[in-house]
């Protein structure tokens, strides 16, 4: 059975314990965003997303989007929860205050997508999908745009698309044929087609605003050469409500494996009228510049599916009963004991909560850098965390939703086939989390520019951003006996950072040896992308573990009633490092191999 | 009119409630807290009067440790205007709070007091009673309705049989029952605006009410575990089971 309860005592640990909000209210912007203050949005947005978005997950599924003559419309309750969501004010969550927006640090509205997306991931797509477009129009449109358009989007009157995709070209945007042809009156002709448009076309807001990549008539081939245009599908009239229909179509939408309540839209543009967004041939640029705020998102898609998966798999585990356990009968009243009692199911729970709770932190950690870079105040803190979120993205990204997709997987096992056929839901999970590997730079696209940009730009500064804080930390930690005392109810913080000084120095030679076969040979650093990705995101969220367990052996004693969040903090940091960490060994070993075994093969023998 | 609206800091409907080992209550530390539904419910109505242009002001009460004040702030997120904190140390047990209450009634003046028929925790039922007895106020207690017109409130009243609607006079006393509204989601705007919104805070001394229990907690104990059936073979053991093990018949 879907059951989701919002982990919020883990996300005020992720927030205020482990990443220290208490600074937030230093931070120019945030003066008044208090703990209490992020406790109560935390709170409230549980309360909704539990009770709003969960009970339409799966019927949004069963039913899906329908498509007729130009028309989509979502599945019975997207509207009613839609209305609902724009009134409480949840669009505006991360907006700037100048267009009615609420100005809150990306370390709270991370959290409450992390929600919507366990509840919902589909429903989560509309708004998702907005603040994307909001967020470029606000950084390179004219003021005059953003006066007309960014109010009502931030308020989620009107909502947003990314234009991007066309059939021949997805990841190589170099090759896109869309053509912008300007008029007299300083607008634009947009004609071409898009494919794979999240929320090209709906029956939720009054108007949607699509961000559209095409080329100018003199644009130089290649991305060089693609500008980003606002194309609306109604034109605002003079008191800037919709008006004018735009020569703009959905003609068909996507039959997809999951999130089948997002409507995925061919469209079409056919003399549309848009407006230039930045400058001309600058389009591509303008796009990305959200990018790493965005990628993390895509990433929280994973981990929220986790989570959601892990609750669910647990309500189970607890319920079902089938068989006796190894070490002797746990409930003797009952025909069989709880398959919790067993160690192959602890183990897939433990897997999921381990990755998920990591997770949480490790984005909760770059979801407060990516504060720190709008809103430092000293230049030098705004670069180190303008690097470390470079660096991080790409990780992120990948290894959230790889983690989303397998964790899912498990959760279904944990059901057996009764989480393979749909009643249970958790095969929605399984679909839902398998498009975020694919979607916004696919995975390997994501390991690409991990090790061909992220590494070696800057000279290798932005790696030191990570390098330096876990060099810094182990140093502290690692040798000091007393952090091997476990009288403390809990294991050892040493042997634990001794653990993780393992891991990392097999990526800190990892990363010596790609830099230097990628000089000999430019395959070999693609050979080597995907897996030194998840060793390096192994190895981040082997810190993140080291350090919670810090915080928690730290506050056990003094803890009360509080005592068995701590507690269950340091087991699963324990089963993080014995269990999950040394897959950074095999990693290092298939990395070390080299290109050889899959490029050596000829083509014709595939 | 002013409306008054005592909300009470309880254990969170989901949570599994632990008695403590010693006997002497249930876990509260660490477990998550919130507003008493029937509060909530309670807020949501004074909220709506306000909202048709019927009340002027909402103000929302609370009684116990700093904590509360948490709770305060769900209530002016919902919509209250400002609240009132009585901060005490000792155990508050409903003829206290309605001591309390008098006092803030007597300070504040409103026409109207809407309580929860009960909380959560302690499942009373007497706080808003008592407040009426002390007040010397008319009472609708278990309300699913309520109407005012003029300086009269029609509270039609969930009953064993049914529905009963009652005329009271204001200034009255209302406590509402689960039917009486869902409800709203706080907005992210007014939750940010709640922050601003003031909340007096005040000791029991301060409204002349010793707080001191008058009730002994003698123990709390879990209820005795369901004992696992038996499986009988026909409908003569099932009767003869019925009449000699368990005497009901």
């Amino acid at each position: 059975m879907q059951t989701y309860k919002a982990p919020l005592r883990d996300m005020q640990f992720v927030i205020h314990e482990l990443h220290d909000s208490a600074k937030l209210t230093t931070m120019k912007g945030f003066e008044e965003v208090t703990p209490d203050l992020i406790d109560s949005i935390l709170e409230e947005a549980a309360k909704f997303a539990e009770s709003v978005l969960l009970p339409i997950n799966a019927s949004g599924d069963e039913q899906g989007c329908t498509y007729e003559n130009g028309v989509v419309r979502t599945p019975a309750g997207f509207k009613p929860a839609y209305d609902a969501f724009r009134e409480s004010g949840w669009t505006a969550i991360a907006a700037d205050p100048a267009f009615g927006g609420q100005g809150l640090p990306e370390v709270v509205s991370k959290q409450v997508e992390e929600m919507l997306c366990s509840t919902n991931l589909s429903f989560s797509l509309y708004p998702g999908l907005t603040h994307g477009a909001y967020q470029a129009i606000l950084d390179h449109a004219s003021e005059e745009l953003k006066q007309l358009y960014l109010p009502k989007m931030v308020d989620g009157t009107w909502s947003g698309t990314m234009c991007l995709t066309e059939s021949h070209c997805g990841t190589d945007l170099g090759l896109l044929r869309t053509k912008a042809v300007p008029q007299p009156d300083a607008t634009y002709k947009i004609t071409g087609s898009k494919i794979f448009i999240t929320a090209g076309e709906h029956d939720l807001t009054q108007n949607i605003i699509h961000l559209v990549l095409a080329r100018l008539p003199d644009a130089p081939p290649g991305v060089k050469g693609i500008s980003l245009f606002l194309v609306p599908k109604f034109i605002p009239d003079a008191s800037g409500e919709p008006g004018m229909r735009n020569g703009v179509l959905c003609t068909a939408i996507e039959h997809k494996m999951g999130i089948k309540a997002s409507s995925t839209c061919q469209m079409s543009f056919d003399d549309a009228t848009g407006w230039l967004v930045g400058e001309p041939h600058k389009g591509l640029r303008a796009m990305f510049t959200m990018m790493n705020s965005e990628r993390l998102s895509i990433g929280v898609q994973g981990l929220g599916i986790a989570e959601a998966a892990y609750q669910s798999a647990v309500f189970y585990a607890k319920d079902r009963i089938q068989g006796r356990s190894p070490s002797g009968t746990k409930s003797p009243g009952q025909a069989a004991d709880p398959i919790l009692v067993h160690p192959d199911v602890r183990r897939m729970l433990m897997t999921i909560r381990a990755y998920a709770e990591g997770c949480r932190a490790l984005g909760g950690w770059v979801a407060q850098q990516l504060d720190q870079v709008v809103h430092a105040d000293d230049p030098a803190v705004r670069e180190a965390a303008e690097d470390f979120t470079a660096l991080m993205t790409p990780i992120v990204k990948a290894l959230f939703t790889d983690i989303g997709f397998d964790m899912a997987s498990l959760g279904m096992q944990v059901y057996g086939g009764h989480g393979y056929v749909r009643d249970h839901g958790m095969e929605q999970y399984v679909r839902d989390a398998r498009i975020a590997m694919i979607y916004e730079g696919t995975n390997g696209i994501q390991a690409m520019d991990l090790v061909a940009r992220k590494l070696g730009a800057q000279d290798g500064r932005l790696l030191t951003r990570f390098f330096e804080p876990v060099a810094a930390f182990l140093a502290a930690n690692r040798d000091d006996p007393n952090r091997d005392d476990s009288s403390l109810g809990g294991p050892s913080l040493g042997g634990m950072a001794r653990a993780l000084g393992h891991a990392f120095d097999t990526l800190k030679t990892t990363t010596a040896h790609i830099t230097a076969a990628g000089q000999r040979d430019p395959e070999e650093p693609g050979a080597a992308a995907a897996d030194y990705l998840r060793l390096f995101g192994l190895v981040a969220l082997g810190f993140m573990w080291v350090r919670s367990a810090q915080v928690a052996q730290r506050k056990l004693p003094t803890a009360n009633g509080d005592a068995r969040f701590y507690q269950a903090k340091l087991h699963t940091a324990q089963f993080f490092m014995d269990r999950l960490l040394p897959q950074t060994a095999a990693l290092a070993a298939t990395i070390q191999s080299g290109k050889g075994s899959m490029m050596e093969m000829a083509e014709e023998m595939f | 009119m002013k409306i008054l609206v005592p909300v009470k800091r309880v254990v969170d409907y989901n949570v599994k409630v632990r008695v403590k080992a010693d006997g002497t209550g249930v876990e509260t530390s660490g477990v998550k807290m919130s507003m008493n539904p029937f509060d909530e419910i309670s807020i949501e109505e004074a909220v709506r009067l306000k909202e048709k242009g019927v009340a002027t002001e909402v103000i929302a009460v609370s009684m116990g440790v700093a904590a509360c004040a948490e709770t305060i702030r769900t209530a002016l997120a919902m919509g209250a205007d400002r609240g009132i904190l009585v901060e005490s140390a000792v155990e508050l047990q409903p003829l206290a709070v309605a001591k309390l209450m008098k006092a803030l009634v007597d300070k504040e003046q409103p026409q109207l007091v809407i309580l929860g028929k009960q909380a959560i925790d302690d499942d009373m039922n007497a706080t808003g009673q008592m407040l009426a007895a002390l007040l010397g106020w008319p009472q609708g207690t278990f309300a699913s309705k309520i109407e005012i017109s003029g300086d009269g409130i029609s509270v039609t009243r969930e009953i064993d049989g049914g529905l009963e609607t009652l005329a009271l006079t204001l200034p009255a006393i209302v406590t509402s029952d689960l039917r009486l509204n869902e409800p709203r989601y706080a907005s992210l705007p007014n939750i940010m605006k709640a922050r601003k919104k003031p909340i007096e805070t005040m000791k029991p001394e301060d409204l002349g009410v010793d707080p001191t229990p008058r009730l002994t907690l003698v123990s709390v104990a879990e209820p005795p575990k369901r004992q696992a059936g038996k499986k009988v073979g026909s409908v003569a053991e099932l009767v003869s089971k019925l009449r000699t093990e368990a005497k009901v018949i």
